[in-house]
């Protein structure tokens, strides 16, 4: 290919653009409604995910000990719980302590009456494990569950996996919308290129039977839809590199005091907008070819 | 050159147009492909350069098979080939030069080298004082010129005429012969489908007569042999 041919085939795209400007406009807009819709579940699923891995890094093991253990079996139970793999620490949380924790997680008025359990301690204590891999809790948890001496085993599997439901339905969400949108925008740019076909049909088939190759023939219609599909881009990718610097700007702080860290701007907003491009594209080129294929038999 | 043996050719519909054609034709000659409408001239001369496929027989053009020939060689067996037809089929909003230049473009060749070339078949034709001008702003024979200038713009071995003179006057239709016979003495075989018996009985050249899908006559010097 020679680059004063690609120059001559991106001006008719162009002009292509340009005679069913109409056309063009809803296949634009179908696009950039579709990566509107892209772009705001990837940004929610992309800080759901992150938000769920930090949350997976502080999962804990608690073990409680048994009652009426006494002090030796308690340290029969360490020495238990020593020999479990994948465990990174293990930290003691005498019933004093833990009722510290307690107090002090606690509204002003809850804690008066806690207060008063000072003296007759209900709560057990408790050996705290952290596993070597978030992702290994649950089996460290279940190993400790069958020791000896002890009254139960705690982690934070519902946290985690409550999260993740929420992820889940949020990505299906996602991808049933944005599968239909894109067959939406798709629909729309093949048609809009199958107009710029019917009006240069004539051109097409002298082309044909003057030797032009069907490479040749289709480029000014792969580069018509890459446009489409890209133009369509340009809002979205706006939008959501502005919509998340603003996000980020007034909610990010607050957020984190509830131990909630959104990503930041960058790399995120440029990931995402690599990838609503790549989606435009992708999109307008599927969209052209599928129509310019069955006019190339002449 | 050109050989077709025992060649048959049904439509997708039934339509039987061709039955056990088999043909040659040498380099540089010249024929006329006579008929009534519906005979299968149209199928005949579209299976030449490819646009219809037999349904069975074999066709061999420059020594290559039509029949095995990958659709991706399609097109340069075209470029070997230049096609001419009743209704001109010129762009309407390129020029003169323009239409002819289309040619060389897809084909991607270099613009001196394009240029010259141009103007030289343009001269062929004698229409190198219009090359700046609209397809509409010329008479229907200017226009067929023009379409012969662009057939045989990429030196084609073989130039195809589907009734080159059907829609000109008398006089014009002399003018596209001249051409046509020029084009032949350079050495480019012609093929040329025609309705046309004044010029096929004077201007004498081989003739091949197709009658419901039959090769029913084939005379070197022939007449046109139909009465009107």
């Amino acid at each position: 290919m020679k680059g004063r041919t690609l120059v001559r085939h991106g001006k008719e795209g162009m002009k292509n653009l340009g005679r069913n400007g109409w056309m063009s406009f809803a296949s634009i807009s179908a696009v950039t409604i579709m990566l509107m819709v892209v772009g705001v579940f990837l940004i929610l699923i992309l800080n759901m995910n992150h938000f769920m891995s930090t949350v997976e890094e502080d999962v804990e093991v608690r073990v409680y000990v048994d009652l009426t253990a006494s002090e030796e079996e308690q340290k029969e139970l360490e020495e238990g719980l020593n020999q479990i793999d994948h465990v990174e620490s293990i930290t003691y949380l005498g019933k004093d302590e833990g009722l510290d924790e307690l107090i002090e997680s606690l509204g002003e008025e809850d804690r008066a009456a806690f207060e008063s359990l000072r003296d007759e301690n209900p709560l057990n204590d408790a050996f705290i494990l952290q596993a070597d891999e978030p992702q290994l809790t649950e089996e460290v948890a279940s190993q400790a569950d069958k020791l000896p001496h002890i009254d139960r085993v705690d982690y934070g599997e519902q946290v985690v996996e409550q999260l993740f439901n929420v992820t889940n339905v949020l990505r299906t969400i996602g991808i049933v919308l944005v599968l239909g949108l894109m067959f939406t925008a798709m629909f729309l740019i093949s048609n809009t290129i199958k107009l710029t076909i019917v009006a240069r049909q004539k051109e097409i088939q002298i082309m044909k039977l003057v030797g032009a190759t069907n490479g040749f023939i289709r480029w000014p219609f792969f580069l018509e839809g890459l446009l489409l599909g890209v133009l369509g881009a340009i809002v979205p990718v706006a939008a959501v590199m502005a919509g998340y610097h603003y996000l980020y700007d007034n909610f990010a702080e607050r957020l984190r005091l509830n131990f909630a860290e959104l990503l930041p701007v960058y790399p995120l907003t440029l990931q995402v907008t690599l990838v609503l491009l790549g989606i435009g594209a992708l999109v307008g080129v599927w969209g052209s070819l599928t129509s310019v294929r069955k006019f190339l038999k002449v | 050159m050109i050989e077709m043996i025992d060649v048959s050719k049904t439509y997708s519909n039934g339509v039987n147009a061709l039955n056990d054609i088999d043909i040659l034709i040498e380099k540089g000659e010249f024929v006329y492909v006579v008929g009534p409408s519906g005979a299968g001239k149209s199928t005949f001369i579209k299976m030449i350069y490819r646009e219809e496929k037999p349904s069975q027989g074999s066709i061999i053009i420059n020594g290559a098979d039509l029949t095995t020939l990958k659709e991706k060689h399609v097109p340069y067996l075209r470029r070997k080939i230049g096609v001419v037809f009743q209704d001109f089929k010129l762009l309407p909003k390129l020029s003169v030069f323009e239409n002819v230049a289309f040619a060389l473009e897809v084909i991607e060749e270099q613009r001196d080298v394009l240029r010259k070339r141009v103007m030289e078949v343009l001269d062929i034709v004698k229409l190198k004082n219009k090359a700046r001008f609209l397809p509409d702003e010329l008479s229907g024979g200017e226009q067929q010129r023009v379409s012969i200038a662009r057939a045989i713009v990429n030196n084609p071995r073989v130039v195809i005429a589907d009734e080159p003179t059907g829609n000109l006057d008398p006089d014009t239709s002399w003018e596209i012969m001249d051409i046509l016979e020029d084009i032949n003495r350079r050495g480019t075989t012609v093929l040329m489908a025609t309705h046309n018996r004044e010029i096929v009985n004077t201007i004498k050249k081989r003739v091949i007569a197709i009658e419901s899908g039959r090769i029913v006559r084939d005379e070197m010097r022939g007449d046109y042999g139909y009465e009107r």
